[in-house]
């Protein structure tokens, strides 16, 4: 089966900066596909070369079989993409924003609205507000219609969820997994580590490079091994006497408690009897259970050393 | 990438015709919807051809002057009676010859005439207010004037062609033409792209499969009709309110004005090809093309006079072409023949600018 996206070898630098370095990736067809990292990991730079918008310094990247360089007119035809910001004409109406882009690409609104229908459902009752004036939420879903409108076989989704309510951030993933079902391929970017699980497939992306690819459930297998929650009363001094210890590999903040990551001789109920004589009060170290965050601080923590 | 290339797959040319025509609609509405910027841009050119018509004028009117004669004669009646008619001075009287420093010195009046009668032959002396070197001029010239007509000594005979009042309207009306079409098609056209830039709207047109070309179309056109209706606009104050001689060589002025507006039209979609956000894209309008266009292009300071550096400099400066086009035919009423080669340079630089900017503009980083 062809693929939908099928990068390799992948390389591209702004001036002295080396925003991606010898990406491979391929994406099968209807596939959800995550691209998960912080800012400045190179996500953006990989989203412009596969829309045609720039091109690479080396390697090479094929989008519904076309390559981004030689086919873009073509490529351009079945992609439909969203860049970080949800670019809509702010002083633009709703309905106007969706014609025009449907003229863009020569299609009437009426061609390809059961596909939006279940997104733009909810713009529908405002048709004449402008773009500008929408919350968050809403522009968000008048941009995805926008990018869908001509019915693309490969949705780009360039951090969509930035800037989102959480309500509106679940509501769409939901979306996208209907989309999905439609037979559209979907390569989404987030820096959000959580709505990693989402996707059936992630790719972990820092400084430019791929860091582990997989499905979320074999990438965080294996991982809770070594893995502890830790607290204390005084979080703070825990944080750095755990630090101090030759058998703590890594420790780090984790929502309200420490994540503590052991090395093989790692015994929890040593280590808090000895913290507890050092002085700290409630101390309790207890298994946790690892996810996509501790996979990416354990990758990137590795890159380091 | 360049963007006369076809995309394999580009449909018959009326359905390019459709999405150009919907890009006109849409840049359009941005217009319109501005209507804070719309209304300074109509009227800017209303404002500014008004206030360096009527306002700001280097003609000298009501010139305040006092007489001094020592002993009465016919002449000397005949001068006085002469000063007293004419519009351009308000006669202020006779007055002694130690009072009229103090006049001239506490700003009361702005010239003072002697006349003296020695043995049939008249002597006149002025004396002139020069703290401002234009007017004192002038109003030296126009005693001058008024002593000798008529008089039996020798006399140079001048006469100010084309524009024999010497009315400033006249003069400034090519030169604010010049200025306002750079001002307002470079800054708006260069603004409304780099906003799409900034905002990212820029980078859904160019993966949408219209070609870079009619992109920019799309941009250009509205912006000529908006330039368009601001000629109108100046022309029909030039012609009735400034009241410049009216003929049917306006056709010329037309013509010309138009390539000049398609060129100020390419240098806006230059600077939006260079610069990334819109406060330096005003600034590099404003900055580098509005100055020049003031001081460079003749508009005040006449060519000429400028050093030699400087004058090689105003040639590349498209509205010093322009300027002195409009001025060969709105002024001197010349016929077109007499702006052939402004006529040649400014085509030139509209291809040069235009043919760089839409490469610049189809090019991929």
């Amino acid at each position: 089966m062809r693929k939908a996206i099928e990068i390799s070898g992948l390389s591209k630098s702004y001036g002295k900066l080396l925003a991606l370095d010898n990406i491979s990736l391929s994406l099968d067809k209807g596939e959800l596909f995550g691209l998960i990292g912080p800012d400045g990991a190179g996500k953006s730079s990989l989203y412009r070369i596969l829309a045609t918008l720039s091109r690479p310094d080396k390697g090479s990247a094929c989008v519904c079989g076309l390559d981004t360089v030689i086919d873009y007119g073509r490529i351009r035809t079945k992609i439909g993409y969203m860049p970080e910001r949800f670019s809509l004409y702010q002083d633009l109406t709703v309905s106007e924003n969706l014609q025009f882009f449907a003229s863009l690409f020569r299609v009437s609104v009426y061609d390809n609205y059961d596909l939006i229908a279940p997104i733009f459902g909810q713009l529908e009752r405002f048709p004449n507000r402008k773009a500008g004036a929408l919350s968050g939420g809403m522009k968000q879903k008048l941009a995805l219609s926008c990018a869908l409108i001509h019915r693309p076989e490969i949705l780009l989704l360039d951090e969509p969820t930035t800037g989102v309510d959480a309500v509106s951030r679940s509501e769409f993933w939901e979306i996208l997994s209907c989309l999905k079902q439609q037979g559209i391929t979907i390569l989404v970017s987030t820096s959000y580590m959580d709505e990693a699980t989402q996707c059936e497939r992630v790719a972990m992306m820092d400084k430019g490079r791929i860091l582990k690819t997989g499905t979320p459930q074999n990438l965080v297998a294996g991982l809770g091994e070594n893995l502890y929650n830790a607290t204390a009363s005084d979080m703070f001094r825990l944080l750095s006497e755990l630090r101090r210890l030759p058998e703590v590999v890594d420790c780090y903040t984790f929502g309200a408690t420490l994540h503590v990551v052991g090395a093989d001789g790692f015994d929890p109920k040593k280590t808090s009897g000895m913290l507890k004589s050092a002085g700290l009060s409630a101390v309790s170290i207890y298994p946790a259970e690892g996810n996509i965050e501790d996979l990416f601080i354990k990758l990137t923590l590795n890159e380091r050393q | 990438m360049k963007c006369s290339e076809l995309s394999p797959k580009m449909p018959r040319e009326e359905n390019n015709m459709a999405m150009i025509h919907s890009l006109i609609k849409k840049e359009t509405l941005h217009i319109l919807r501005d209507k804070r910027t719309m209304l300074i841009t109509l009227l800017m050119p209303l404002v500014l051809l008004l206030l360096f018509g009527f306002a700001i004028s280097t003609e000298v009117n009501d010139v305040r002057i006092v007489v001094v004669v020592e002993n009465h004669t016919d002449r000397t009646r005949q001068i006085i009676e002469k000063l007293k008619v004419n519009e351009y001075f308000a006669f202020q009287g006779l007055t002694s010859t130690g009072e009229v420093e103090s006049l001239l010195r506490a700003g009361k009046t702005d010239a003072a005439l002697f006349l003296r009668d020695n043995n049939g032959m008249l002597k006149s002396q002025i004396l002139v207010d020069a703290s401002n070197t234009t007017s004192a001029q002038a109003i030296t010239g126009y005693i001058e004037a008024v002593l000798h007509n008529g008089s039996a000594t020798s006399q140079v005979l001048t006469y100010t062609l084309y524009n024999p009042q010497m009315k400033s309207a006249y003069n400034f009306v090519p030169g604010i033409m010049g200025m306002i079409f750079i001002l307002i098609c470079a800054i708006m056209t260069s603004v409304s792209i780099v906003r799409e830039k900034e905002t990212g709207t820029m980078d859904l047109l160019l993966v949408s499969p219209i070609k870079p070309l009619s992109i920019i179309l799309g941009k250009l056109v509205p912006y000529f009709l908006l330039s368009c209706i601001i000629l109108a606009i100046m022309l029909l104050i030039a012609y009735t309110l400034l009241g410049l001689p009216f003929s049917a060589a306006v056709v010329n002025v037309i013509v010309i004005s138009l390539i000049y507006i398609i060129l100020s039209l390419s240098i806006g979609l230059l600077i939006s090809t260079i610069v990334s956000t819109q406060l330096t894209a005003l600034i590099v309008s404003a900055v580098a093309f509005m100055l020049p266009v003031i001081m460079l292009s003749g508009m005040i300071f006449p060519v000429d006079n400028m050093p030699v550096a400087l004058q090689c400099i105003s040639c590349i400066i498209p509205a010093r072409w322009y300027i002195e086009a409009m001025r060969k035919l709105m002024i001197q009423q010349l016929d077109i023949r007499f702006v052939i080669q402004e006529i040649a340079i400014l085509l030139s630089m509209t291809i040069v600018l235009l043919t760089l900017s839409v490469k610049k503009f189809g090019s991929v980083k």
